[in-house]
């Protein structure tokens, strides 16, 4: 026990002794809180239309007026030519093109339909279908304002209308951002957690002073505790820290027990040092730990949950997601945070870190030799 | 001689056996770096490991180390077999590599406690052999200077301390002065000759010629085999060199 000490106290005299230490502990997870949480949205603002308004009449002026009015849309240019507005598109300038062909109020008015085109750009499959469905609403409740201005009193009585209330749970004014936090501390967590650990084994081998551990007798266990405990301590602390910004700065909400939050922390952080040892182990210098550990970061947190959701991936992907630890500790974040999940409800998430930190643990350490 | 060397022919000598190795092989793929090594070390012997560049002799000192395993061979160090006993001769050896092994970003007293912690020292043994260090080596300026501010010598100096804080039976040290001026490496080996006293037995590679002459035995390894191993004195008779410089270079070019 006191040689894990000895380990431990050496650990965090050099991690407090790198100048550089202290600002990516401190500054790095402020930054990143900020300009992520801001950055990553997947609400659509200020999608830019370009108008080809053929009819020019009081009717199309109308609906161009209701996208002008929605806070989704900016009307950046109005024109006649549908070959202009397809070269807006092509250089970028327009997301959307409406084009309304000629004699629309005219058939309108005579025939009771019209039809106006919609040409979207799609390269962003997802934000292409949010902008069809938000145009699409637009042009809806358009069409109820021209049925109310066309009939009588005595016809609407006779109209059944149907009317959805909805309401939203958790996140009850849809606000993005009380989604994105608990995500992008995990992400911090995780960053900092292998980055620390998958370097450390492999730096002392490089200039080294392992050989000069590996000629005492002390044991594996030992060894591997003493290298993961400081890093855990340091990662749990920028957690809080985290947290605590989330809370000053975007006011997040904490619906559940943090107590809860960090005993799974602490279970997760032990899945992620491991494995930075275990690449630390298996890499030889500190170069390859670093690459090794991006790959696995960057396949982690894409399939997390954090970007994208998990429940529209392809069956095979999120079969293949139950292997990543990143998923399952988003998923606790978000439900303890947001919805106030007891341990009940994260269990299963829960057991499957605990099964996965005493595997990974497992493997560092029967991974790590003391002879060659 | 030089007047500041101890005398020659080491009091603290025994007959006993301290290091044993019989037909030590190892190799790596098809590539025999150590090629059935046989040779004794006896108790409280300053004992040269010589050879020029590549001739295997890092090789042998990381298997009696415990840092690698051997191919083939017995092998048994301050006392313990080296296959199943593993853990009981690292309790009782000490071992100063090529590479540099003292933690740059820590201080002298930091190492030293770093060391002595993981070698299961007591606090209190520690500070007062952290201290007497200090006087002894003449820096007690520099207790609180990060490594990587210290001169080469001085961490040659402390790495051989530390190597041997724990008092280990045997110390290895791997070339110990390269890189080293020569007031420096006269002060190193007086350090050598103090620990020899204690009744440390000494296990030395190196490539100063006049270095081998302070040994009690000297082995000269060629091409991963012991071509020779002997005092100095019978060496230089036995090969009709007047320094052990010549025996080297009539063997090595043989």
């Amino acid at each position: 026990m006191r040689t894990i000490l000895y380990i431990i106290q050496k650990e965090f005299l050099q991690v407090f002794r790198n100048k550089s230490m202290l600002p990516i502990i401190f500054v790095v997870p402020v930054f990143q809180l900020i300009i992520l949480v801001n950055a990553a949205t997947y609400e659509m603002k200020h999608i830019r239309v370009s108008v080809v308004d053929l009819d020019l009449s009081a009717t199309s002026r109308t609906l161009v007026s209701k996208f002008r009015g929605s806070p989704f849309y900016l009307i950046q240019s109005t024109g006649f030519s549908y070959r202009e507005a397809e070269d807006e598109m092509k250089r970028g300038t327009a997301d959307m093109i409406l084009q309304i062909p000629a004699d629309f109020e005219k058939n309108l008015l005579k025939e009771g339909r019209a039809k106006v085109q919609f040409v979207i750009n799609a390269i962003n499959g997802q934000s292409a279908g949010l902008t069809n469905a938000y145009s699409t609403m637009i042009l809806l409740d358009y069409n109820r304002e021209m049925l109310l201005k066309n009939t009588t009193p005595a016809m609407l009585a006779g109209l059944r209308n149907i009317q959805t209330d909805y309401s939203y749970w958790y996140n009850p004014k849809l606000n993005y951002k009380t989604y994105m936090v608990p995500g992008i501390l995990v992400l911090l967590v995780t960053i900092i957690g292998l980055l620390l650990s998958g370097m450390n084994i492999v730096r002392e081998m490089e200039l080294g002073t392992i050989e000069q551990i590996n000629v005492t007798p002390i044991n594996k266990i030992q060894f591997i505790s003493g290298k993961l405990l400081p890093f855990w301590i340091i990662g749990l602390f920028e957690l809080a820290f985290g947290l605590t910004v989330g809370k000053v700065l975007f006011n997040i909400p904490m619906e559940g027990n943090l107590g809860l939050i960090f005993l799974s922390a602490s279970v997760y952080l032990f899945v992620i040092l491991s494995f930075g040892l275990l690449i630390s182990t298996i890499t030889h210098t500190q170069q390859q730990a670093m690459l090794v550990s991006f790959f696995f970061m960057v396949v982690f947190i894409l399939m997390s949950g954090l970007f994208t959701s998990i429940e529209s991936m392809p069956q095979w992907a999120q079969n293949l997601d139950r292997l990543n630890p990143v998923m399952y500790f988003i998923r606790i974040m978000r439900m303890v945070l947001l919805k106030g999940s007891g341990f009940a409800d994260i269990s299963r998430h829960f057991w499957s870190l605990v099964v996965y930190a005493v595997c990974s643990l497992t493997l560092a350490i029967l991974r790590y030799r003391k002879v060659s | 001689m030089p007047h500041w060397l101890y005398s020659p022919g080491n009091m603290t000598v025994t007959s006993e056996n301290i290091i044993t190795v019989k037909n030590l092989v190892k190799k790596f793929g098809s590539f025999v770096a150590n090629d059935r090594l046989t040779f004794e070390v006896k108790k409280g012997e300053i004992f040269g490991f010589l050879g020029a560049n590549g001739a295997g002799k890092t090789t042998a000192i990381k298997i009696l180390c415990g840092l690698s395993y051997p191919t083939s061979g017995e092998l048994s160090v301050a006392g313990f077999d080296i296959y199943t006993q593993r853990e009981k001769v690292k309790q009782n050896i000490g071992y100063m590599s090529q590479r540099f092994s003292l933690y740059d970003d820590l201080t002298v007293y930091e190492n030293i406690r770093f060391y002595g912690g993981i070698y299961g020292l007591l606090k209190k043994e520690i500070d007062s052999r952290a201290h007497s260090l200090m006087l002894q080596l003449g820096f007690e300026s520099a207790r609180n200077k990060l490594i990587r501010d210290i001169p080469l010598g001085w961490k040659q100096k402390l790495a051989f301390s530390v190597a041997i804080l724990h008092n280990p039976k045997i110390v290895f040290l791997d070339e110990p002065t390269g890189g080293v001026d020569p007031i420096t490496r006269r002060q190193f080996w007086d350090m050598i000759y103090e620990a020899a006293h204690t009744g440390i037995t000494v296990f030395v590679t190196t490539h100063y010629m006049d270095e081998a002459e302070y040994c009690d035995r000297v082995s000269i390894m060629v091409e991963g085999r012991i071509a020779a191993l002997d005092t100095p004195d019978n060496l230089k008779q036995q090969f009709d060199a007047p320094s052990m410089n010549e025996v080297f270079i009539k063997l090595a070019r043989a």
